[in-house]
């Protein structure tokens, strides 16, 4: 038997019993994604038509109307508040503070891999106890020390947040990876007449950057998500996608299709970024604990 | 990760000269470490700080001038919630929505995982697919089962009526449903983060193990008690851990699928303090709800952590 962990599953009955728990668990998990996306194609009359309708083309006419309406600055939300425009917001804020978090973390995370610093072990529980903290307890004085400094509402402000939301686990997976990179590529180079910035630079960055872009997909994955201090804070300007969705549903009568054509717009990076991680997703959510 | 031969790593050197040698180790050190510590002083420590004193005053944000109009009052919030009715109900509330919830996952991503952990063929991908929930975003998830649980019209309520013929649910109108609902999407949407977990554990069992227990003609049974459980169940406790903190600080869901409601009784403490501060603005005394919160949950997770150590020492 090639997989020891198993039990004899040799009965008819066994098998049967067990293909069907895994195609009820596919059907559990992937089914309201599938809704999503019927959803997201169907004219507003069908999306709540009864009997519910599965297949395109044979029970529906599918329609494109849904993206495009959601796409064009005018369908919903206020002048200043589309969602091309809450989209814009949600890449240039993500993006910025992945970039700048993982630049950052790096360097902090090689420190502790390379340097002897003073009470490393401290500082790096410092570092991830900082991550543990429910965002609500800080809300409070993060909105007051914000509005003192005049950032709610402002690309800088919401941004440095995610930065700093981001730092912990860069650290942390950076440092687990680091401590896999072997000293000898960097003291070779050292001995070569490089100088320890340098050897960062030209050695140890390229080694390390696979590592580094998948940590930048989970810090991305997270400002992309967030949503508490984002609805808090940018109110009036520079909101992302999470708030502006559930904004619009607050108005009226909610256009399922269009907010399901809006959610499908917005997960679909994410759903590629998945595969593309699929490697690292153990370590990359428990914070680079489990590692194997 | 394979390990090239050092030369080939190293591209070809020009001048002598190295640049930056005039960084020290020691300067460079500080350069790297402090950005990130400095950030998260500025992010944590002091707003933590800040929030322990508003603990001990009367401000609200809106009706106070500036925060020098703070009154103290000591530990008078704190006296005033633990002597509250309401706030102990909040307690009740996200514990009746955070265990069943940690359970639920637990029992349902480790019996996936020893499911999927028996395929041969495929296993890569379909974990995979079934991983892409927790990777979006809570808001949309949120909102997404909204629409599916509506009552009359929802998808949920079509399965459970006009296919297995039950009574429709009223999911989001009544109250214990209401948590239902809660648990149910938490579940949809983070089982396979303890799936994840529970496949990492169940691949790291050596085989050799369950060979030696063939040998012996050990039962199916025999071998998951006495072999694979014990050596999973450190990874498990560590994905529990997890799911507690998290679910114990989830603000979207309540906010965004219930609304806190019907009436008050999906209400749970993150959604109870978020009000308190943005709705009543009642600064001081959701500062105080603030560090209650931080408190329990430090003492749990102690709780779980030693827990898991004395598994560990038992072990050996």
């Amino acid at each position: 038997m090639n997989n020891p962990s198993q039990f004899k599953a040799s009965s008819v009955a066994g098998r049967i019993v067990f293909w069907l728990l895994i195609a009820l668990t596919l059907f559990f998990f992937l089914f309201p994604l599938y809704w999503m996306f019927l959803s997201s194609i169907k004219q507003p009359g069908d999306v709540t038509s009864l009997p519910p309708r599965f297949i395109p083309f044979v029970q529906f006419k599918p329609t494109l109307a849904n993206y495009a309406a959601v796409l064009s600055t005018s369908a919903m939300g206020s002048r200043q508040n589309t969602f091309p425009w809450a989209l814009l917001n949600s890449v240039l804020v993500g993006g910025t503070a992945t970039v700048v978090a993982v630049i950052l973390g790096t360097l902090t995370a090689y420190a502790f891999s390379r340097f002897r610093v003073k009470g490393e072990s401290d500082l790096l529980f410092f570092i991830l106890s900082t991550r543990m903290l429910p965002p609500v307890v800080v809300l409070v004085p993060i909105f007051l020390m914000f509005t003192n400094l005049g950032l709610p509402n402002t690309f800088a402000g919401i941004t440095l947040l995610y930065i700093i939301s981001g730092l912990p686990f860069v650290v942390w997976m950076m440092k687990g990876f680091f401590d896999e990179i072997p000293r000898e590529y960097e003291d070779a180079a050292m001995v070569d007449g490089y100088s320890r910035l340098e050897a960062v630079w030209k050695i140890v960055f390229p080694e390390a950057f696979p590592a580094m872009l998948a940590t930048a997909v989970f810090v991305l994955i997270t400002a992309w998500n967030e949503f508490v201090f984002v609805t808090l804070l940018n109110k009036q300007s520079w909101g992302t996608v999470p708030p502006f969705l559930y904004q619009i549903i607050g108005y009226g009568r909610t256009e399922w299709s269009r907010m399901a054509a809006a959610a499908i717009i917005y997960i679909t990076p994410i759903v590629v970024f998945t595969f593309v991680v699929r490697n690292h997703l153990l370590r990359g959510v428990t914070f680079g604990a489990v590692r194997r | 990760m394979s390990v090239q031969p050092v030369e080939s790593v190293i591209p070809e050197r020009a001048e002598v000269r190295p640049r930056f040698a005039w960084l020290s180790e020691r300067a460079l050190m500080h350069l790297f470490l402090w950005p990130t510590l400095l950030l998260l002083l500025f992010i944590t420590v002091f707003p933590l700080i800040w929030s322990l004193c508003l603990s001990f005053t009367e401000y609200s944000v809106v009706h106070d001038s500036s925060w020098t109009a703070a009154r103290w009052v000591g530990l008078g919030n704190y006296s005033r919630l633990l002597a509250d009715a309401e706030f102990w109900t909040r307690f009740q509330i996200s514990a009746s929505f955070v265990v069943p919830t940690v359970l639920v996952e637990f029992l349902l991503g480790f019996g996936i995982a020893l499911l999927l952990h028996r395929l041969t063929y495929g296993r890569g991908f379909l974990s995979t697919i079934i991983l892409i929930p927790m990777m979006l975003a809570p808001v949309v998830v949120a909102l997404f089962w909204r629409f599916m649980l509506q009552g009359d019209i929802g998808i949920v309520n079509y399965f459970i009526r006009d296919v297995l013929g039950f009574a429709a649910v009223p999911w989001l109108t009544e109250r214990n449903w209401a948590i239902v609902s809660m648990i149910l999407v938490d579940t949809w949407q983070w089982t396979p983060f303890m799936m994840l977990i529970s496949l990492a554990g169940l691949s790291a069992v050596p085989k050799y193990l369950y060979e030696a227990a063939d040998v012996d003609r050990a039962s199916g049974w025999f071998k998951f008690r006495h072999i694979t459980l014990p050596l999973v169940t450190p990874l498990l406790l560590i994905g529990m851990l997890f799911r507690l903190m998290d679910t114990y600080k989830l603000f979207e869901l309540a906010f965004v699928l219930t609304g806190g409601g019907p009436g008050d009784y999906t209400k749970v403490l993150p959604l109870y303090l978020y009000r308190m501060a943005f709705g009543d603005f009642n600064t001081g005394r959701a500062s105080a709800v603030g560090y209650i919160m931080l408190i329990v949950i430090i003492a749990l997770a102690n709780l779980l952590i030693r827990l898991l150590n004395q598994m560990k020492a038992e072990e050996r």
